[in-house]
């Protein structure tokens, strides 16, 4: 009898049995999100459009793209606005964390402020910062005029598209790095500060020998989530650029919206969603790899 | 290097809160001195300042004849070891002692030899390269003291260091402590609520309650002459027992008390020293109980308790009036729970306390 009911509590090691506690949350995970991206990517190897059957049609879509000079601006247009955006991002946000992780009514206030950029949807961000860059009555105009400058049209200048979009990026989106930082910082034991104070340590090397090694994860995994985010830059360049001028604002994602949904090409839109997702895939992967070989992952 | 630390008059407030209230105490250089007290009676907060990890509300610390309760932490030449250890978690243990000496300028040599040195003193060379996660609690303990002494301060500063470690490593750890203040011949303070630790530890300890120092003293002093009933209570396992005086006699060279059932207590204690008005308590400890025959005794008690401890055994007991009393007796006592037995004062051993709670003692 002891024996059943020990064979009864004590599942074996590795039994496949215990596989059934994630079954729920497998069967979405397949439907939901393996199956698509599989569907996709056999998606990308047809030429096809919503109204009949495809033609199979191998790598013909991939060299395409590879050919495709719209394409290949969406792409590098994609990684400049990276580049501009998740460095910032993270560095505003961790920068915001560290000045307001303190307990005082004001540090509670501001957090909430600097939080609230991120409850608002795209285009209502979008309005905003339309009416910050809007030329001759947007708030910068009046100002540059204020000063004696002329104003920019900032969102129709090819120099300054991608730019303005990736501003209004980095305003809306500080609000979650901010909390991670700031949970990420209460996490480090106040001991460890003050014996850094009683080691004479300077509020610099304090930073950078302390807090940052402190929060290595938080900040690994915050520039990993911006990574993905950003690359998916789609509702911001659509609203208040579409794009232009003369497609110096335009994304991949609005690329693959174009070929897919204006153009009906739907073979070669899953083709640049699957260079997208490897795209993703590479950078985040390779954040991973180099931070956690210098011993912080 | 050694120093001494004068406070002067200490006060620290938080909002309408007073956590020390106009402490003055003198630390000799070379001393190892513990502040013993209960949880909540302010004695980490005094290390704190003495640190500069807390600003002074009023008054002032001097080290060496120099003020520096205006300097910051790192300026003020003392090293802490805290109670969770505080290493830094992601520095091996050899950049963990080096970072504070780094921060300073010292050069990479000078650097090398003083860790290398600590860790030879502390047994922890073995372990330069590890990081805290990968050591043990008493191991980590090595390291916070080896971050502490190769900055070779001119005090030590020690919070509550060994309540985190296991029975066996805290007497051990207990032992190297007092051997590394016999060698480094420095200046230590230590804070705990650990008795033991303070006797065994401390050449002076200073006995904190509700605020204030209740008494300054040798581990002996404060044991034998315990300056109030708080101090007389709270040092010492078991606890010294108190009894009611109902009377206390002035009138011979020395005073005599009367218990409740009219036993009369003789004691040490010279009449002309006392204050001849108010109430006073009898204080006695356990080891100054004698248990005699039915012929001479002070008290009769009835045995509800038989603690043995090896060398000794406490003796619980109720008197008549429902009064607690802590005896004791040889290891191999015959004493069994439901016993009456008779108990003998020794006068030497014989404390009164007045109604403010002030220790009056004999002669020895």
């Amino acid at each position: 009898m002891t024996g059943v009911v020990n064979s009864f509590l004590k599942p074996k090691a590795g039994s496949w049995s215990n596989a059934l506690f994630i079954l729920p949350y497998l069967i979405f995970f397949i439907g939901m999100l393996v199956y698509p991206l599989i569907l996709g990517i056999e998606l990308s190897f047809y030429k096809l459009d919503l109204f009949g059957p495809g033609r199979f049609v191998g790598f013909k879509n991939y060299i395409r793209l590879f050919s495709d000079k719209i394409f290949i601006q969406s792409v590098m247009n994609t990684l400049y606005f990276v580049v501009l955006t998740v460095p910032a991002i993270v560095l505003i946000s961790l920068f915001i964390a560290i000045a307001l992780n303190q307990e005082s009514k004001t540090s509670s206030l501001l957090r909430g402020i600097f939080f609230s950029s991120s409850v608002l949807s795209v285009t209502i961000v979008t309005l905003i910062w339309r009416i910050v860059f809007i030329p001759n009555d947007g708030l910068l105009a009046n100002v540059f005029v204020g000063l004696g400058w002329e104003p920019i049209g900032f969102l129709s200048r090819p120099e300054w598209a991608l730019v303005a979009v990736a501003i209004t990026t980095i305003w809306w989106c500080i609000g979650l790095p901010m909390m991670l930082f700031l949970a990420a910082l209460q996490q480090v034991p106040k001991e460890v500060y003050e014996a850094a104070a009683l080691d004479n340590t300077s509020k610099f090397r304090t930073f950078l020998y302390i807090t940052v090694p402190s929060i290595m994860r938080t900040i690994i995994l915050t520039i990993i989530i911006e990574i993905i985010l950003q690359f998916q830059l789609f509702g911001q360049a659509q609203l208040m650029t579409n794009g232009g001028p003369n497609g110096t604002s335009r994304p991949i994602v609005m690329f693959i919206y174009d070929a897919a949904y204006k153009r009906w090409d739907i073979g070669y839109a899953a083709a640049a969603s699957q260079v997208l997702f490897a795209m993703i895939l590479v950078a985040a992967m390779a954040q991973y790899f180099f931070s956690s070989r210098k011993g912080h992952g | 290097m050694s120093a001494s630390i004068e406070i002067k008059n200490v006060t620290k407030k938080y909002g309408n809160l007073t956590v020390l209230d106009n402490l003055s105490l003198h630390i000799a250089a070379n001393e190892f001195i513990v502040f013993l007290g209960p949880s909540g009676c302010g004695k980490s907060t005094l290390l704190r300042l003495i640190a500069g990890l807390e600003t002074l509300t009023e008054g002032e610390i001097l080290i060496n004849g120099e003020r520096i309760d205006t300097l910051p932490p790192g300026a003020r030449g003392v090293a802490m070891v805290f109670q969770n250890y505080a290493l830094y978690p992601h520095m091996t243990v050899s950049k963990n002692m080096s970072f504070g000496l780094e921060n300073i300028g010292e050069d990479k040599q000078t650097i090398a030899q003083k860790v290398q040195n600590a860790a030879e003193i502390l047994e922890i060379d073995h372990l330069l390269d590890r990081k805290p996660a990968q050591l043990s609690g008493g191991q980590r303990q090595r390291v916070a003291i080896g971050r502490a002494i190769v900055k070779q301060p001119k005090a030590f500063l020690f919070d509550e260091p060994l309540s985190n470690l296991d029975a066996l490593l805290r007497s051990r750890t207990r032992l190297e402590l007092a051997q590394l203040h016999h060698r480094l011949k420095s200046t230590m303070v230590f804070v705990t609520h650990d008795q033991v630790e303070a006797m065994t530890l401390a050449d002076r300890i200073v006995i904190m309650n509700n605020r204030t120092i209740e008494q300054i003293g040798t581990p002996v002093e404060v044991y034998r002459r315990p300056a109030t009933k708080f101090v007389a209570g709270f040092v010492g396992s078991p606890a010294m027992n108190f009894l009611n005086a109902e009377n206390v006699d002035f009138d011979g060279l020395t005073v005599r008390a009367t218990l409740s059932g009219n036993a009369v207590i003789e004691t040490n204690i010279l009449s002309e020293n006392l204050m001849k008005d108010g109430a006073f308590s009898v204080g006695i400890r356990a080891e100054d109980l004698d248990i005699v025959d039915a012929q001479n005794f002070d008290i009769r008690v009835q045995v509800e308790v038989v603690e043995r401890l090896g060398e000794r055994t406490l003796i619980y007991c109720r008197q008549a009036d429902g009064v607690e009393i802590v005896a004791d007796d040889e290891g191999n006592s015959s004493i069994k729970v439901g016993d009456e037995i008779h108990l003998k004062f020794k006068p030497s051993g014989v404390h009164l306390f007045d109604s403010t709670g002030l220790g009056h003692h004999g002669a020895e």
